[in-house]
């Protein structure tokens, strides 16, 4: 069960490298590695020159100018938001991985004042969804199916497209308020 | 069925503030304060020249949050088409003008972690009354002004004094002085947001260069009124209206329409914002597109005109107006 055609779902149209671009920098996550493998065979990798990865996992092999691994999505978001503080106008951001790492990793990006419509995404992976319940706000990561049990409150939860940026989660609502208890199965919908 | 609401104010000022740039500044006839605004919106002035109604768009330049006045700078054009020259040599001290609400297509971005303004001229008018909200916001912005030589250049002294040098550049085309764009743009933080104000050349040249540096669009503002450029006389059928009036050649088709009684929406008169847009219903001749708002299929598809700018080469046109 979801509720689909919400026009705040969100559109990753892919990595595309931006010739213009002074600076490329990557936050990558599991197989986002693949996108950025991906671009070097379709445009070469002379962008990898003037590029700085930073990848939760395993780094891809390849040779860009600056790569650091981080072991989790927090961590790297920190590391994230230094280096948009100390970069430039020219620098473009790129990212790819799960929904609920681009939203995370997005998010970083808008506190710093860049606009989404500059971002450049790419889903790969799991469509396993971050997802915030709007009665506790409690956020669940990694939310397979719907409905679901929040994992702070203990309502079940309907997952809907309705997605906030700011909030870089989809929203769950309550599927049996009238009637506690009368909730149907959960169906696996994002695996 | 314009959305204006016009407003009756008064000439409370008028003063020689540069080499044929004057400042007027208008108070509302009854007395009320005047509705806030937001730095980079623009009035239209209608002036009433005779037999004929001029309205032209001016950029608001006192102080967003001052509701005593308003405020606008007028630069004296040599090829005027009469706007500019009416509030240069009829408009006196205590007149009586009609002025449109305030409507900002030129608003400054808030999620910006910095501001580049970049002016040539008169341009500098909507960029004075941004400053001034971004200075009360305690925002971070510069201004980088090009004048051709220091009497022409309006301002620049008083806003030198008023923000200080490190925040205001100026540059004098006669002093060999000129805006080092590529320099600047090169090292911006991300999250800077620019604004152009100017000529048309300069907008192209700084917007080009931007983009070659790896700007992305979302951050690139610009802001250009185009008077409407005169042509042939045609005449222009307005179906919904029943009527065929002739658009002379120093008129545009929206101000031929107001004269003849019927009314149009409008709000930049200036090709920009879109809300003059009107379906063409058949041609005889071509379409100038002069506007800066439609996307080049419709300007070639030929079924859409912005009428405020834009004008037909040939015989005549049949509007759904």
């Amino acid at each position: 069960m979801l509720v689909q055609g919400i026009k705040s779902r969100p559109v990753y149209t892919g990595l595309d490298i931006d010739p213009n671009a002074r600076r490329h920098l990557f936050a990558l996550e599991g197989a986002g590695v693949e996108a950025l493998l991906d671009q070097v065979k379709a445009v070469g990798s002379d962008f990898l020159k003037s590029s700085d990865i930073l990848c939760v996992g395993q780094l891809p092999n390849v040779a860009a100018e600056d790569m650091w691994s981080a072991p989790t999505i927090p961590v790297l978001l920190n590391r994230l938001r230094v280096n948009l503080i100390n970069a430039k106008m020219g620098t473009r951001l790129y990212l790819s991985g799960t929904e609920g790492f681009i939203g995370q990793t997005m998010k970083v990006a808008l506190d710093q004042g860049i606009d989404f419509n500059s971002i450049r995404t790419e889903h790969r992976g799991s469509t396993a969804r971050r997802v915030q319940c709007v009665h506790c706000k409690g956020i669940t990561e990694s939310v397979k199916t719907s409905p679901f049990q929040c994992s702070h409150c203990g309502l079940n939860l309907l997952v809907r497209d309705h997605y906030s940026r700011r909030l870089a989660a989809f929203q769950g609502v309550c599927i049996d308020a009238e009637e506690p208890g009368t909730a149907p199965p959960p169906v696996e919908m994002f695996p | 069925m314009s959305i204006n609401t016009e407003m009756n104010v008064r000439v409370a000022a008028i003063d020689q503030v540069a080499e044929k740039v004057k400042r007027f500044r208008f108070e509302r006839v009854d007395g009320s304060p005047l509705p806030v605004f937001s730095g980079g919106a623009h009035i239209v002035v209608a002036m009433r020249d005779g037999d004929i109604l001029r309205r032209n768009p001016y950029s608001l330049m006192s102080s967003p949050h001052d509701q005593t006045a308003y405020e606008i700078s007028v630069l004296r054009v040599e090829q005027s088409r009469g706007g500019s020259a009416f509030m240069h040599e009829h408009v006196k001290l205590g007149d009586q003008l009609t002025i449109s609400q305030p409507v900002n297509l030129f608003p400054h971005d808030v999620r910006g972690r910095k501001h580049i303004f970049m002016a040539g001229g008169i341009g500098i008018t909507p960029f004075i009354a941004m400053m001034d909200q971004l200075h009360r916001d305690g925002s971070q912005f510069e201004l980088h002004y090009a004048v051709r030589d220091r009497n022409h250049g309006a301002y620049w002294r008083e806003l030198s004094e008023r923000y200080g040098n490190h925040r205001i550049k100026i540059y004098v085309d006669a002093e060999k002085l000129f805006i080092p764009t590529e320099a600047i743009l090169s090292n911006q933080v991300l999250g800077t947001h620019l604004y152009v104000c100017g000529p048309s050349g300069m907008i192209d040249a700084v917007l080009g260069k931007a983009t070659s540096l790896g700007w992305p669009k979302q951050n690139l503002h610009s802001e250009r009124f185009l008077a409407p450029p005169p042509g042939h006389v045609f005449k222009a059928e307005l179906k919904r209206s029943n009527k065929t009036i002739t658009v002379g050649t120093h008129q545009s088709i929206l101000e031929a329409v107001e004269a003849a009684g019927v009314d149009a929406p409008y709000l930049c008169r200036g090709g920009a914002c879109g809300q003059c847009e009107t379906s063409v219903l058949a041609c005889d001749g071509t379409i100038e597109h002069h506007d800066i708002y439609l996307e080049p299929e419709d300007k070639i598809s030929g079924k859409k005109i912005m009428i405020c700018v834009s004008r037909v080469k040939g015989q005549a046109i049949s509007l759904d107006l």
